[in-house]
């Protein structure tokens, strides 16, 4: 398994991450490694078997459909690191 | 009396014959953060001040009756990814610096119920990621049996706490082992219940299908002790099971004999330090002594456990830590003028290398053309460890295990290699990957004086079991009574 | 070449809110309006730790959606994540469905452009969040978050590219929201941005494959919708005959400028790396629950269609268009309980009330009068009170100043004239004025009636009753 440079700037727009130089080049190196190792799960015995996408085996659990409204709005602006008439505040968005 | 060394149970009992007031204890303990937390480092954000003054009211309030419960007053430190409302939640990470939790997390209001004082919030690896808390954005803690090592991690500033007396129980996370192997490298207890057993609600999630709170205490009863207050369903989380509550400290039972031991060899091969399998072997032997059923057997699934917790673990980081992009709360950078520079100069600037690392390696993963290849069977490899487990399980109450290859090693040994450090956690993230119930208690000291963990792990939903017969090894062996943190090395 | 020569594919994407009282994942009310960010929570808010709860109503309106659109109800089911990063998107994911959506292999019926019946394919319905709102902020710079309707639960409707026609798409946009009306799953104001629609069109020549479709947003209204779908066919019939290709991409319809354009940031890679959210557990509907909700499902167009030919002895053309709209259907049913006339009742609802509409813009269920008015204007004519031709004057009143009929009538001095008397009055005087009216009545010339009766109620203004002027006139003349 060989991870190129240019896939690990793709991935790192895909999540956001702005990487200098070095941490490319480390983390196309790291990357690999850990994938490497990684790929061992395509040699497990798993032929036939379902995901587990958890463990747990609860299905259906629902809520009500009654308001409940949470008493603490301040604090839910309070960490905005900057906002505006109770909304927060962002570069100019041209949708 | 030193009151930094007794049990929470004791102090319960001294509080019920009125030999200790709720003051006396909280101030004992704040006075213990004074002396030693410049040494361990344990904490993020100290509550001293705030727990006295708790400690009064509570005083007051069990005084005239007004709240009865037996550990009214008892003090607790908290890991710093679960919220309490008013309080920072920083998981030891630029990022949430100076984020104040506007809610309450299901389990921080199950300790309010009781009335225990939370004296701080406890270091860890950013984001719960990492196994010596050197990945914490502040500061690195101290192992209390030596000062030059590391506590483990994630939960390192829980396990160093508990250890040095600062706090007499915390809370801590395992997503893949950050209770337990924490718990080992410090000589104290940890356990990472059955995944669903404890509400995630409020838990700053790292990999929500393996995250659980658990309990670190420095002994077996008051581990079930504080599992009794954190386990319960609840309609806030959809993971948590509903099922009917256990007191466990009734099931602690000094008993083992008939109890059937396995005990996987895969799990003794390479990469096992000699001394830790040595303390191991000792400690097999005493259960067979106990009158225990002991059995090696084979159970094939570490390696693949392991490549399987990080695809999984690190495929749901990287969206689970999507939400923090400098808008609504969290590290905002200053170095931008439109909304992409936004997003990504806050979150490369408020994100320390590891993390980064996992959310590049989950993206990775995710990523199209590679989600069958890693993620898809990653969770058809999680179908089949839990299958292992499930047989392993008809044969043997209980599962043996090393909690980690090694004891702690010293701070700065080992960060540079991530594949190695991943390497480590090889003895407990199966026991997340199969969402089983794990316990760590100490079972002696390596020739350094550094201590050695012992897991046990139980099948689903058999905390009960586990924790007897990590009762009945400790009654009959006394680990608190023979070895004690000594604080060496540090400062020269 | 030309248009004719190209055939038109065209596939939508409907988003509807349904209206639940509360959000999808949190109890937080999905109501309109509210101060910015005073409808959230933790949980809508995605502050760190916070979990997700689904609204078991969410899934029975869903289940309710597919069931009136003839789908297969998923007996398994799942919420998936959907990851990307806006700033209305607090989670940087938003809950959806990606491989198991509840509702699969539907169809609903519409008229197609020769107006036969035509079966359009639904490919799946599902459930998940809506984002948040961006607002432009007028002072200070920037834009501004709120997150009010971050979390509101919407059902995603998307069909086979079976539509051939802008006039189709809008047909299908029309049934699938008259269906969703009836069935009480969501109050569809496209004006509020409760059913919206994305629209995929492609053009290709008849015997080729389908051409690259282009993906349209943003259109608020039917008339917005055919623009942009006409103006694509038109942009992309141009590209090709210009030799150019057609790119896949997603464009933004700008109402103002009548134009589509290009949405996406180039440098933005899309790959939203679906995975089932580990943060909520699985669905398994039983059978029982799917065939309670079957049993309970309220009465649909067809039925409804079915009831007023077949009762009412209204045309089937008539009946359609009644019932195209639950408010429209439900004003008819309304005005006709009290009235008991379903045929004026009828006629007025689809000749003067459905032509104000149109000149208006408006859709049924902004018809600001209620069914107790409607049909006491016809009870007026019925007993004489007002003639038709006030009846159309009160009609117009009631778009504007809605109130009592009786009351608009006594205001606007509109009652009609049935005082024998004066009658006579006006008859006598417009036989004076015309002579050669009365002369050519008396040559067999019956339209001459119709005149002279037109001329007496403009002299009236329309407020003489057109039956005693009738039989007034020809007792004149046949004297």
């Amino acid at each position: 398994m060989k991870v190129s440079k240019e896939e690990v700037m793709h991935i790192a727009k895909l999540a956001n991450l702005n990487l200098r130089d070095e941490e490319i080049d480390k983390f196309t190196t790291n990357l690999e490694d850990i994938l490497n190792f990684a790929d061992i799960v395509n040699n497990a015995p798993v032929e036939g078997l379902t995901e587990s996408f958890g463990v747990n085996e609860n299905y259906n659990v629902f809520r009500k459909d009654e308001i409940k409204v949470f008493e603490d709005n301040e604090a839910l602006l309070q960490n905005a690191p900057e906002k505006d008439r109770n909304m927060f505040k962002i570069p100019k968005v041209i949708q | 009396m030193n009151i930094t060394e007794l049990t929470v149970h004791e102090l319960k009992d001294k509080l019920a014959s009125k030999e200790l007031t709720v003051s006396e204890i909280t101030k004992a303990y704040v006075d213990r953060i004074n002396e030693k937390e410049s040494e361990v480092g344990a904490f993020v954000t100290t509550y001293c001040d705030e727990a006295i003054s708790k400690a009064k009211e509570i005083e007051e309030k069990v005084n005239s009756g007004e709240i009865k419960g037996e550990l009214a007053g008892i003090p607790i430190g908290i890991k710093d990814n679960i919220n309490v409302k008013g309080a920072k939640t920083t998981c030891s990470s630029k990022m949430l610096e100076n984020f104040v939790s506007p809610y309450d997390a299901t389990v921080t209001e199950k300790l309010n119920a009781e009335n225990l004082i939370n004296l701080g919030k406890l270091n860890m690896d950013e984001f719960a990621m990492g196994g010596s808390t050197e990945h914490s954005a502040f500061h690195n803690t101290q192992n209390p049996w030596n000062l030059n090592c590391v506590p483990g991690g994630s939960s390192g500033g829980s396990a160093a706490a508990v250890a040095a007396g600062m706090v007499p129980w915390a809370l801590g996370s395992d997503t893949g082992g950050s209770i337990r192997q924490p718990a080992s490298f410090c000589g104290v207890v940890g356990l990472k219940p059955t995944y669903g057993l404890v509400s995630r609600y409020g838990l700053v999630a790292f990999a929500s299908s393996l995250d659980q709170i658990g309990p670190i205490t420095k002994d077996v009863e008051d581990c079930a002790m504080l599992l009794n207050i954190i386990t319960g369903h609840d309609e806030k989380d959809t993971t948590s099971e509903n099922i009917e509550k256990v007191d466990y400290t009734k099931v602690l039972k000094n008993d083992v004999k008939g109890l059937r031991i396995g005990v996987p060899k895969e799990f003794y091969a390479e990469g096992i330090n000699e001394e830790v399998k040595a303390k191991l072997e000792e400690a097999i032997a005493k259960y067979k002594e106990l009158g225990a059923e002991v059995e090696e057997f084979s159970l094939d699934v570490a390696k693949y456990s392991l490549a399987s917790y990080y695809i999984i673990a690190c495929a749901e980081a990287s969206s689970n830590l999507g939400r923090f992009d400098g808008i609504r709360y969290g590290y905002r950078t200053e170095n931008y003028t439109n909304l992409r520079e936004l997003f990504r100069n806050s979150r490369s600037e408020g994100f320390g290398e590891e993390v980064k690392r996992r959310i590049m390696l989950g993206t990775y993963v995710l990523s199209s053309g590679y989600y069958d290849a890693y993620y898809k069977k990653a969770q058809q490899v999680r179908t089949l460890v839990r299958s292992e487990f499930n047989k392993a399980f008809e044969k043997y109450d209980v599962i043996i295990t090393p909690t980690s290859p090694v004891v702690a090693f010293e701070t700065g040994s080992k960060s540079n290699n991530p594949l190695e450090m991943y390497l480590a956690d090889i003895c407990t993230v199966s026991v997340n990957i199969a969402g089983l119930p794990g316990i760590s208690i100490p079972c002696g000291v390596d020739s350094n004086g550094m201590p050695v963990g012992m897991q046990i792990i139980g099948n689903r939903f058999e905390e009960s079991t586990i924790l007897n017969a990590a009762y009945t090894y400790e009654q009959a062996t006394k680990f608190r009574d023979n070895y004690k943190p000594e604080f060496k090395g540090g400062a020269e | 070449m030309s248009r004719s020569d190209y055939e038109v594919v065209i596939g939508l994407e409907v988003h509807a809110e349904l209206s639940t009282k509360t959000k999808i994942f949190c109890s937080c009310p999905t109501e309109f309006g509210g101060d910015p960010n005073t409808h959230t929570c933790p949980v809508c808010m995605a502050m760190p730790g916070a979990l997700p709860v689904l609204n078991e109503k969410v899934v029975e309106y869903a289940v309710k959606a597919g069931l009136a659109t003839n789908c297969e109800i998923s007996r398994d089911s799942k919420n998936d994540r959907k990851n990307y990063f806006y700033p209305d998107l607090p989670k940087s994911y938003q809950i959806s469905q990606f491989d198991k959506p509840l509702c699969e292999h539907g169809y609903v019926e519409i008229e197609d452009d020769e107006g036969n019946l035509k079966k359009v394919r639904i490919l799946r319905i599902h459930i998940e969040e809506d984002a948040g709102k961006l607002n432009h902020n007028e002072f200070g710079g920037g834009s501004l978050v709120d997150l009010n309707r971050a979390g509101v639960p919407l059902i995603e409707t998307v069909s086979e590219p079976d539509l051939r026609s802008a006039k189709e798409a809008e047909n299908y946009l029309r049934k699938l929201k008259s269906i969703f009306e009836y069935i009480e799953v969501s109050d569809c104001k496209m004006q509020e941005g409760s059913l919206r629609a994305d629209v995929n069109v492609s053009v290709h020549k008849p015997g080729t494959p389908f051409g690259t479709r282009t993906e349209m947003k943003n259109m608020n209204s039917f008339r917005s919708i055919v623009r942009a779908i006409e103006y694509e066919i038109d942009r992309q019939i141009d590209v090709i005959e210009d030799g150019g290709v057609i790119e896949q991409e997603t464009l933004r319809w700008d109402d103002v400028s009548g134009r589509t354009f290009s949405m996406r940031d180039k440098e933005d890679a899309q790959d939203y790396r679906y995975f089932p959210d580990p943060d909520l557990v699985a669905i398994r509907l039983p059978e029982d629950y799917i065939e309670e909700i079957r049993k309970n499902l309220p009465e649909l167009p067809e039925s409804r269609k079915e009831r007023y030919t077949s009762e009412y002895g209204l045309s089937e053309k008539d009946a359609n268009l009644l019932t195209a709209s639950k408010y429209m259907s439900n004003l008819f049913e309304g005005a006709n309980k009290i009235c008991n006339n379903p045929k004026a009742v009828a006629n007025w609802l689809l000749s003067d009330i459905s032509r104000i509409l149109n000149e208006k813009e408006m859709e049924p269920e902004q018809i600001p009068f209620t069914a107790e008015q409607l049909a006491k204007m016809i009870e007026l004519i019925e007993k004489g009170t007002i003639s038709s031709a006030i009846g159309k004057k009160v009609i117009t009143e009631l778009f504007e100043n809605p109130k009592d009929p009786e009351e608009i009538i006594k205001e606007k001095g509109w009652i009609q004239i049935s005082d024998e008397g004066a009658i006579k009055e006006v008859v006598m005087k417009i036989l004076e004025a015309n002579p050669q009216s009365v002369s050519d009545f008396k040559a067999g010339k019956d339209k001459a009636l119709g005149f002279l009766v037109g001329q007496a109620m403009k002299e009236t203004r329309g407020q003489a009753n057109p039956q005693m002027l009738n039989k007034m006139f020809l007792e004149e003349l046949n004297k």
